[in-house]
């Protein structure tokens, strides 16, 4: 059952619609009924939690007598942004991440962070998918506020992920959809897995086994669920250490996203193009999973290239 | 005065990035003055520029007070305003939503931290900046609240608001409260427009840093002495938001007097000209802010009134 969430008038001929498929199970009791809501499209360039919106769908169809909850599905919070192939909200220039809880009373933008809200607030659990940005791929990993540590962290452990990055509060990160949501009772898991711009069909099925795990462990899903990783899980910020282009220019890589490196091992080169040579050669600083690469060539000096988990908290099955 | 080089970065196939400031006078770092963060901040630059030209011919004319040097730097963003983008070119991010910065970070958290740590230390500090929606400002200088910074300071450039801004999370990474945690006193200055020039917004923004400067004892220049600025808090300003999206019809200016049932603006339908909506005053008072771009979208706040005392 499409149904739309929220919506403003455009200037010319055209509304801004933000909508959501409900599907609910064959015995329509709600009492005690739980609701699980996927949530993704906050950045309009990031576009992994697309094919979970579909796949999950597709499984739930399959064995639609086995669902006994609420399963919202949010696929476009951000729709001119998608359509346009614009991180934010095209026009405004303006984070969608960075407007929540929004203002009912407020402008158009925070009208509609306040609408969304609305909605998605009650959930039992929200999982709000994202897909780094154009320049970075990552492993599936869950990011977590330390304030919010004891409620996600269990049920992020169900999710399929690789990897759950418990990371320091920060102002700034108060007006993400997430840690409003969070902050009012409703539990927010944010997913990162990916390139912007792309999709990477084994991770997207790797989340929605994840997602399923989830319903089942909240009594919304009782068809089969695949096997479950257990993820990694860092607490320490000196667990991650941060790979910074040295100097601009083209960062061609030598390893593959996701190995697992020997301390000085080199992880790629920067490289002058118009004189051929070799600017700085990108080696790892500690012995660890390389969980971030960079996937967009062209780096300014200071750059984002990678980022790699020590060695001691890769513990795998 | 002495031009120097207060940021660098080696470019790839541009030319290399360069964050130029000028330094007038010798001694404490008593003045720091900031143009454009941001590629559309044209006005911004601008101002700096005038105030450049100014202050070369009060340094000639042995008018900067002994013990004070004030570094003005009409750019920290030169990128991209060459290419016409608000944000820094390759990854769209802000760089005043990256201070204080941090040296082995990425590019913009990189540049920021070049800049922060060269104007620090400074007792003052005044940036020039634009908001975030385009429109048309009554000029005035903002400062935050819960800061290091006083009334009686902003009360210095004698222009004719102040307006106290209340902290939002936002503002944690922002150049104006970084440099209020490490104890100068940080001002932002609102001149009239952004993507265009105003000369004579220009000239009101040269006046009101002279009349700051003569005021704290920084130059020797006659401050012209006017009666005490209104002093208000930024939620005191009333939004009149619009209803409908289309075409944006201003009936009257920033800075306007208007009566409470003034027209204001008109929203109009863009494909058979009918008037959606009049937008009308709620108050007595003055436009603030005007919404200045031909198209609006609903639920839009496109005219701030500040009402009468």
């Amino acid at each position: 059952m499409v149904e739309v969430v929220t919506s403003v008038g455009l200037p010319i001929d055209e509304k801004l619609i933000i909508k959501k498929n409900r599907i609910l199970p064959f015995n329509k009791d709600f009492t005690d009924m739980k609701r699980i809501s996927v949530v993704t499209g906050i950045h309009g360039d990031e576009l992994e939690g697309q094919y979970v919106c579909y796949e999950l769908q597709r499984r739930i169809d399959l064995e639609k007598d086995k669902l006994k909850g609420i399963v919202d599905i949010y696929p476009a919070m951000n729709p001119l942004g998608i359509d346009s192939i614009t991180r934010g909200i095209p026009a405004f220039d303006l984070d969608m991440n960075r407007l929540f809880p929004g203002n009912k009373d407020g402008n158009m933008t925070e009208y509609l962070a306040a609408g969304i809200i609305e909605d998605v607030k009650g959930s039992d659990c929200v999982v709000d998918i994202h897909a780094s940005n154009i320049y970075l791929t990552e492993i599936p990993q869950i990011r977590i506020n330390e304030l919010h540590e004891d409620i996600l962290v269990p049920l992020a452990k169900e999710a399929n992920v690789d990897f759950i990055w418990v990371h320091g509060a920060s102002t700034v990160l108060e007006s993400t959809f997430a840690h409003s949501l969070n902050s009012i009772g409703t539990p927010v898991l944010v997913v990162e897995m990916g390139v912007g711009m792309r999709l990477t069909k084994e991770y997207g099925n790797q989340m929605v086994e994840g997602i399923l795990n989830l319903m089942k462990n909240l009594g919304i899903w009782e068809g089969e669920v695949g096997k479950i990783k257990k993820p990694m899980i860092s607490r320490d910020p000196d667990d991650v250490s941060y790979l910074n282009a040295t100097a601009s220019g083209l960062f061609v890589p030598d390893v593959k996203h996701g190995k697992r490196l020997a301390k000085g091992e080199l992880i790629g080169k920067i490289v002058d193009p118009l004189c051929g040579k070799v600017l700085d050669e990108v080696r790892s600083p500690q012995a660890g999973l390389l969980f971030t690469i960079r996937d967009y060539p062209i780096v300014d000096e200071g750059s984002l290239m990678g980022r790699v988990l020590n060695e001691e908290v890769c513990i795998y099955e | 005065m002495n031009k120097k080089i207060i940021y660098e970065i080696k470019g790839m196939y541009r030319d290399d990035f360069r964050i130029t400031g000028y330094e007038f006078g010798e001694g404490e770092k008593s003045v720091c003055i900031i143009g454009n963060s941001r590629g559309n901040e044209v006005q911004q630059t601008y101002c700096c520029s005038q105030l450049v030209k100014k202050m070369k011919q009060l340094e000639e004319e042995g008018r900067i007070k002994i013990g004070h040097k004030i570094l003005i730097i009409p750019s920290i963003n030169p990128y991209s305003m060459n290419i016409q983008k608000r944000f820094w070119p390759t990854d769209n991010t802000d760089i005043n939503r990256m201070f204080p910065g941090y040296d082995l970070g990425e590019t913009t958290q990189r540049i920021a931290d070049g800049v922060f740590s060269e104007i620090k230390d400074y007792e003052y500090g005044i940036q020039f900046t634009s908001f975030y929606m385009p429109g048309d400002f009554v000029p005035h200088v903002r400062y935050m609240k819960e800061g290091y910074t006083t009334e009686d300071d902003a009360q210095k450039f004698g222009m004719k608001y102040i307006v106290e801004r209340t902290v939002r999370p936002y503002d944690t990474a922002t150049l104006n409260y970084n440099w209020q945690v490490w104890d100068t006193k940080a001002f932002s200055l609102y001149t009239n427009t952004t993507s265009n020039i105003s000369k004579t917004g220009a000239g009101q923004a040269v006046m009101s840093i002279m009349n700051f400067l003569a005021n704290t004892g920084i130059i020797k220049y006659d401050a012209i002495v006017k009666k005490k600025a209104r002093v208000l808090n930024d939620t005191e300003l009333v939004s009149v938001r619009t209803a409908k999206s289309g075409f944006y019809e201003a009936l009257v200016k920033a800075g306007d007097k208007v009566e409470a049932g003034t027209p204001l603006a008109n929203i109009v339908n863009p494909y058979d000209g009918d008037v959606l909506e009049t937008l009308y005053a709620p108050i007595d008072g003055v436009i603030f802010f005007i919404h200045n771009e031909p198209l609006t979208y609903a639920n839009t706040a496109v005219i701030k009134i500040l009402g009468d005392d």
